[in-house]
């Protein structure tokens, strides 16, 4: 098993009168194709070390290395364009921009990294959705779904440009417990069988039993 | 590109209210920027049609830049004596051989000249004395040169050719004196020679005082009215391109010494009031414009407040601070460009409104319509001026939307 993403001695402090250090010496090294589950009581640090480890925060100190990559020092454009191919974000609230449909939301990401000619891309953006069951349903609003198939179009759009990491931050806290297990089972699904890289942060104790591993932080430590 | 412009489209989209007020602001000012400036423009212009129409274009005159040296002095040019209080020649006045000179300055291209004597004559008729300005002229030269051939209102410029003692006169004039056509008048001049003369024309500019004062009759019999035989005292002239004055007057002066005065030159203090004015004018239309450009920043800055979210979607993404400040920086053209267009419209529908106004201007008698001017490039002026208020109006808030942290967004949603 080879390392994806490793972290070395992640430390994020906000600067201010008072400085407050979010993630405290983290170190991490996650495998590819791995499902690791990130713990902890409420106000731990979770959120803070996920955004660190999807380069959507900077470390004050550490280093993160991302496909043997050293993503130090990488200017806010790098990190954009990193984050573009190689990560697919899912949050707890289903953050799809409400004046696109769902096909155009998961379209989103392969238009700004136009890889693909646009006929795939539109081929690419239906399979996603039907994939997560989202048939009939790709050219209403999110406003016209329902929380759990607004999760479900988000994580088609993580999924848009194939990252080979994806990192979800409660992507279930916001759904009914019907929806919610069905988000999960679809999040299980990708690591068994499409060998990715899945790093969610959860309470979701069950949830969390059906990873590879689960890292515990408290206090912006790892415990 | 394409993908920016949609995003940028679906924001203005479903903000309908506020893009439309933002876009009412420059419509607005675009309109009134093109009401104004028409009006300006076309009073300039019709302005300056006038001046270069009613003035002639180069006027030569017996005059000279520099006074003559006088003998006294070229005596002893750098002697320490100076000679005080030199009483110049007396000189007799008007353009000598003023027929070569005519000659010479009618060779020159695309310019057409006519001879002129004029002097103070008074008009003696039923009891009443005036004085009049009575100009000699040659109708055939005459009637290319100036308008006045199109001013007359009875009779014609030609008649003082058939009639050596025909005169013609303003209409304003000849109803002060009550003069008709065919009346006579006694002609008296500085000299002291008395003509009887016959009133065979009358004109009419609608300049009161020129119509009150000027009189018209052959050169031949001013000549002789004035004892000045061959000679004129200033040759006039028409250009095909008015412009050209400047540069065509300079070179007359040079191949006769006489001082030629160019139409722009003779009329600077009127053509640098025109500047000032156009100066104000664009400093208030401007004003407009700038009004308009904070509804433009209102509409971004609040877009970019309700957006927040959106921007940290686009960034975490992968999407670029350029490409959100290029988002909002395309609605800010959008506004912009949208409301150039329909500003077009709306202030073309003003200018025709404006240019149906007929009103009498002092100093003319008869009403006119008020001059509008509708060259494109004023139209392209309160383009580039809305497009520039527009993207000055977006740039702030668009850097400022495109520097957002995402995670202090996430951090404040989740
Ligand atoms: N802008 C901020 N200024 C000061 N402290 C902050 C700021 N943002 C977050 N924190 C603190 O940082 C700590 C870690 O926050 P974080 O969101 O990472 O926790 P979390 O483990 O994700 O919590 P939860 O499970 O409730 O989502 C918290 O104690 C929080 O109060
Ligand atoms: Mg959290």
């Amino acid at each position: 098993m080879s390392a994806i993403l490793v972290a070395r001695d992640l430390t994020r402090t906000l600067p201010g009168e008072v400085p407050v250090t979010l993630v405290h010496d983290v170190s991490l090294t996650i495998n590819r194709g791995e499902f690791v589950v990130i713990k902890g009581p409420s106000g731990s640090g979770k959120s803070s070390l996920l955004y660190l480890l999807g380069l959507l925060d900077q470390p004050t100190s550490g280093t993160l290395t991302l496909e043997g990559e050293d993503t130090t020092g990488f200017d806010e454009d790098q990190l954009a364009a990193t984050r573009l191919a190689k990560l697919g974000f899912v949050f707890q609230f289903h953050f799809l921009l409400a004046e696109f449909s769902a096909f155009d939301n998961v379209r989103l990401p392969m238009r700004r990294l136009d890889r693909l000619a646009d006929d795939i891309q539109r081929r690419r953006a239906m399979e996603l959705l039907h994939d997560l069951g989202l048939v009939g349903h790709e050219h209403k609003r999110p406003s016209q779904l329902s929380g759990g198939q607004r999760q479900r179009v988000a994580i088609a759009r993580a999924l848009a440009n194939d990252p080979p990491i994806i990192l979800t931050d409660e992507p279930t806290g916001a759904l009914d417990s019907k929806s919610s297990s069905n988000v999960k089972d679809i999040l299980k699904e990708l690591v068994r069988t499409r060998d990715r890289t899945v790093i969610a942060v959860t309470h979701d104790d069950h949830f969390a039993a059906g990873a590879d591993r689960q890292v515990e932080i408290i206090d912006g430590r790892l415990v | 590109m394409q993908l920016h412009l949609d995003i940028a489209w679906s924001h203005l989209r479903t903000r309908r209210r506020q893009t439309v007020a933002s876009l009412l602001g420059v419509v607005l000012g675009v309109a009134f920027f093109l009401a104004v400036s028409s009006l300006m423009r076309g009073s300039e212009l019709d302005f300056i049609a006038r001046l270069v129409d009613s003035t002639p274009h180069i006027t030569v005159s017996d005059e000279f830049r520099d006074p003559t040296v006088q003998p006294a002095l070229l005596r002893h040019p750098a002697g320490a004596v100076s000679v005080l209080h030199v009483k110049p020649l007396t000189e007799r006045r008007g353009i000598r051989q003023y027929k070569r000179r005519l000659e010479q300055i009618d060779a020159i291209p695309g310019l057409r000249a006519a001879p002129v004597l004029a002097g103070q004559v008074i008009f003696s008729f039923a009891g009443r004395d005036e004085a009049i300005t009575l100009s000699g002229i040659e109708p055939a030269r005459m009637r290319d040169v100036t308008t006045i051939e199109k001013d007359i209102v009875a009779g014609s410029l030609g008649a003082i050719d058939v009639d050596p003692n025909g005169l013609i006169i303003g209409r304003s004039l000849a109803r002060k004196l009550s003069l008709a056509m065919g009346d006579t008048v006694s002609v008296v001049s500085p000299v002291g020679n008395v003509r009887v003369m016959r009133i065979v024309g009358l004109f009419h500019t609608g300049r009161a005082v020129y119509d009150e004062t000027q009189g018209f009759a052959q050169l031949a019999r001013v000549q002789a009215l004035l004892n000045r035989p061959n000679v004129a005292n200033t040759i006039i002239t028409r250009l095909e391109d008015p412009y050209a004055a400047r540069a065509t007057a300079a070179h007359i002066e040079r191949m006769t010494g006489y001082k030629s005065v160019s139409w722009q030159e003779a009329s600077e203090d009127i053509l640098s009031t025109l500047m000032v004015r156009n100066v104000i004018m664009y400093t208030v239309v401007g004003a407009i414009l700038l009004v308009a450009s904070f509804g433009i920043y209102n509409v971004i800055s609040s877009v970019i407040m309700e957006k927040t979210r959106d921007i940290a979607i686009l960034k975490s993404m992968g999407f670029r601070a350029g490409d959100i400040e290029l988002i909002f920086l395309i609605e800010g053209l959008v506004v912009g460009a949208a409301g150039s267009v329909l500003g077009f419209l709306a202030g073309s529908g003003l200018m025709w409104v404006t240019g149906q106004v007929r009103l009498t201007v002092p100093g003319e008698s008869d009403p006119v319509n008020l001059p509008v001017y509708w060259g494109w490039s004023q139209f392209a002026l309160a383009m580039l001026f809305a497009m520039l208020s527009a993207l000055a109006a977006t740039y702030l808030p668009a850097r400022r939307g495109a520097r957002l942290a995402p995670v202090a967004i996430l951090r404040g949603a989740a």
